[in-house]
């Protein structure tokens, strides 16, 4: 608990708290903007980041993504548009309350369940983080090529779609990591000559690119027309009968989420839909559910929320993010210099522990400002698209450019953008390719270290009973994403549950 | 795009393969290929000391693999998670006025300077809007501009010049 206390003494510098609030503004502001996800914010507003050290850019992503996610649960409930799969659940019961005026208690519901499962998260993140950081130090370099290789694999089976495409997206993630200087020899791989690709492809480009620019396109599509439940935000607090319907789903939904949440590759997406079939399954009336009731916004809220907070374990004892946004944050982390793993924990305690604390003040700071702001976001909603996205061009192109005054940063956007908007067209999710990315380096590093220490034999992966049970059980959940029988459960499971 | 169109029927019994299938695995096809033939040029090495290619040769042949699963996946009634999706036409004039005014950004901020390289940028994207007229996009552009000289010049004092050396910044 020391940890948590220099945690909290970092973030609870005034400065830092400014940052941090800043953040959750930003976050939140471009959060509630129809069609750009928390994964996407968080991409758009990261270079923003870049122009504090290494502790404060770090509070201030926190922040961001905090008021991602809820400006996400807004969309979702005032317009019934999910900005990423785990707030697809909140949208079933929170837009049927929106429609019936309920809007103000759904979205004090969404802030008070997320505080309170990101209070419970952060403190089994405080516990379990440094002892498995310390058992990651044991780890060989096939150990980690076999932690990597789950990580990559766990990612695609709790992703949605096919699971070749999501296989194929993290092996070409893999190969556009390898673009640049080759970090064994020096040698420039795929740069063709030019000097600014010998750093290797901007990671922030890319993310801006495959989320922000690609997601542009795709709603360009078609002309906005979403319907918008603005008339009636009002009587934003609960009322007593309120409070005692959301605390066991509350309670529950936070347990539920903790323990998913560890889960490389999108626990907090199956914490949210397990804890909404759970609340159904317990209820009195489960064919009220999907008609606005409190309950199914509550669960899956602080579900979503406590596996957010714990799934911070993985990357800050192992280095491994387990979903797009934790990626991003890998990438913040290099940016810094900082790279993640079971070291930082020991060699930059003021920075980790300030990272975990401000997502807890971040929360806290959410509830405090945005439960009263919620007739601004609302307002946000009214900004018409045509004037919004230009202004997010601009954001991103600024961004991207001031980090290294790069040009070929801002092409690299323009590339992904286009990349990213066929790929996802035909079916290719843009997370698996960026975890790929991120994880490409990693992974080469060890397969080449561990291969050198075993003197070329392969088996030492075999051997060695730590890689052999991970890359066991990578095997183990391919062939289950592969099964038809498992297929067609899990599609159910997507397909929502109003049976 | 019309040639895009789902399961169509073709004649004969088999239908014909489901085209973003087909796209999706020629692309992996073509960018393992590329991958695996420009790594193989790289000190290949062995597998005790693996050279340069090494790893991209052995990803790149990887995802030619998969493309053709992916490409069998098209012949087989295709991806069942987008194959009743209603798809958009593509909006070649939109996207590509987006994507041109990102580059217009990269080949020309350090040369004109950030205020009038953004006012371009921002001007050519919001032409992308539905129904935006140019005057409207010119206003909505100004405004945006001024904006960003605001936040990112005077608040967070990016250290990008407003006119770049062709102006006489």
């Amino acid at each position: 608990m020391d940890g948590i206390l220099l945690g909290l003494e970092t973030a609870l510098q005034p400065s830092n708290i400014l940052i941090c609030l800043l953040g959750v503004t930003l976050g939140t502001a471009v959060g509630v903007l129809p069609g750009i996800g928390p994964t996407a914010t968080v991409a758009l507003l990261l270079p923003i980041t870049f122009e504090f050290d290494a502790v404060a850019s770090l509070i201030m992503l926190a922040g961001i993504y905090y008021g991602a996610q809820y400006g996400g649960s807004t969309t979702a409930i005032l317009l019934n548009l999910p900005g990423e799969s785990s707030s697809v659940v909140t949208a079933l019961d929170g837009h049927q309350m929106a429609r019936q005026g309920r809007a103000g208690p759904a979205l004090a519901t969404a802030a008070l369940g997320s505080f309170f499962a990101g209070t419970v998260g952060t403190i089994v993140l405080a516990a379990f983080a440094p002892p498995l950081a310390q058992l990651a130090l044991k780890f060989g370099p096939a150990d980690y090529f076999a932690v990597v290789v789950l990580g990559l694999i766990a990612s695609i089976a709790l992703a949605s779609g096919s699971t070749v495409k999501a296989l194929a997206m993290i092996v070409l993630g893999l190969l556009l990591g390898t673009i640049g200087q080759d970090q064994f020899t020096g040698v420039p791989r795929f740069t063709f000559g030019v000097r600014e690709l010998y750093e290797g492809l901007d990671f922030v480009s890319l993310a801006v690119g495959l989320f922000g620019l690609a997601e542009i396109i795709r709603n360009l599509e078609s002309r906005h027309s979403a319907s918008i439940v603005t008339r009636k935000v009002e009587g934003l607090w609960l009322k007593k009968d309120d409070f005692r319907r959301i605390t066991k789903p509350v309670l529950r939904g936070t347990a539920l989420g903790s323990v998913l949440g560890v889960l490389p590759g999108g626990g907090h997406v199956l914490a949210s839909f397990t804890s909404y079939s759970v609340e159904k399954n317990l209820s009195k009336d489960p064919k009220k559910f999907g008609t606005g009731v409190i309950e199914g916004v509550a669960a899956p809220e602080s579900a979503n929320n406590a596996a957010a907070q714990t799934s911070f374990i993985p990357l800050l004892s192992l280095g491994l993010p387990a979903h797009p946004v934790m990626a991003l944050l890998v990438g913040a982390f290099i940016i810094q210099g900082i790279t993640p793993g079971p070291n930082v924990i020991n060699d930059e305690p003021e920075l980790v522990w300030g990272l975990i604390a401000s997502m807890w003040v971040g929360n806290l700071l959410l509830v405090m400002l945005n439960l009263p702001l919620i007739g601004i976001w609302v307002k946000m909603l009214a900004v018409p698209y045509e004037v919004m996205f230009p202004a997010i061009i601009a954001f991103a192109s600024i961004g991207c450019y001031s980090l290294n005054l790069n040009a070929w940063d801002v092409f690299a956007i323009a590339g992904a953008g286009v990349v990213g908007y066929f790929l996802i067209r035909w079916g290719c999710e843009a997370a698996p390719l960026l975890l790929g990315f991120v994880l490409g380096p990693l992974l080469e590093e060890n397969l080449r270290r561990a291969m050198i220490i075993s003197r070329g034999d392969p088996t030492v992966f075999a051997t060695r009973p730590i890689s052999a049970s991970l890359l066991a059980l990578a095997a183990v959940i391919i062939v289950i994403a592969v099964l038809p029988s498992v297929r067609r459960k899990r599609e159910v499971v997507f397909q929502g549950e109003d049976d | 795009m019309s040639t895009e169109s789902g399961v169509a029927h073709g004649a004969g019994h088999r239908p014909a393969p489901f085209r973003p299938d087909l796209y999706a695995g020629a692309a992996f096809i073509v960018l393992g290929l590329a991958f695996a033939i420009a790594g193989s040029r790289y000190d290949v090495g062995s597998a005790l000391r693996m050279g340069s290619g090494y790893v991209p040769l052995a990803l790149g042949a990887l995802l030619a693999v998969l493309g053709l699963l992916v490409v069998a996946m098209a012949f087989r009634g295709g991806d069942p998670a987008i194959r009743d999706v209603q798809r958009e036409p593509v909006p070649w004039r939109r996207g590509g006025l987006l994507v041109g005014a990102v580059m217009f950004f990269g080949f020309f901020v350090s040369g004109l300077g950030l205020a009038p390289t953004l006012f371009v940028t921002t001007f050519i994207a919001a032409l992308a809007g539905h129904g935006t007229s140019p005057l409207k996009a010119a206003l909505t552009s100004a405004g945006i501009t001024a904006l960003c000289l605001v936040v990112f010049v005077a608040l967070l004092r990016l250290r990008l010049p407003l006119l770049g050396e062709w102006l006489g910044g």
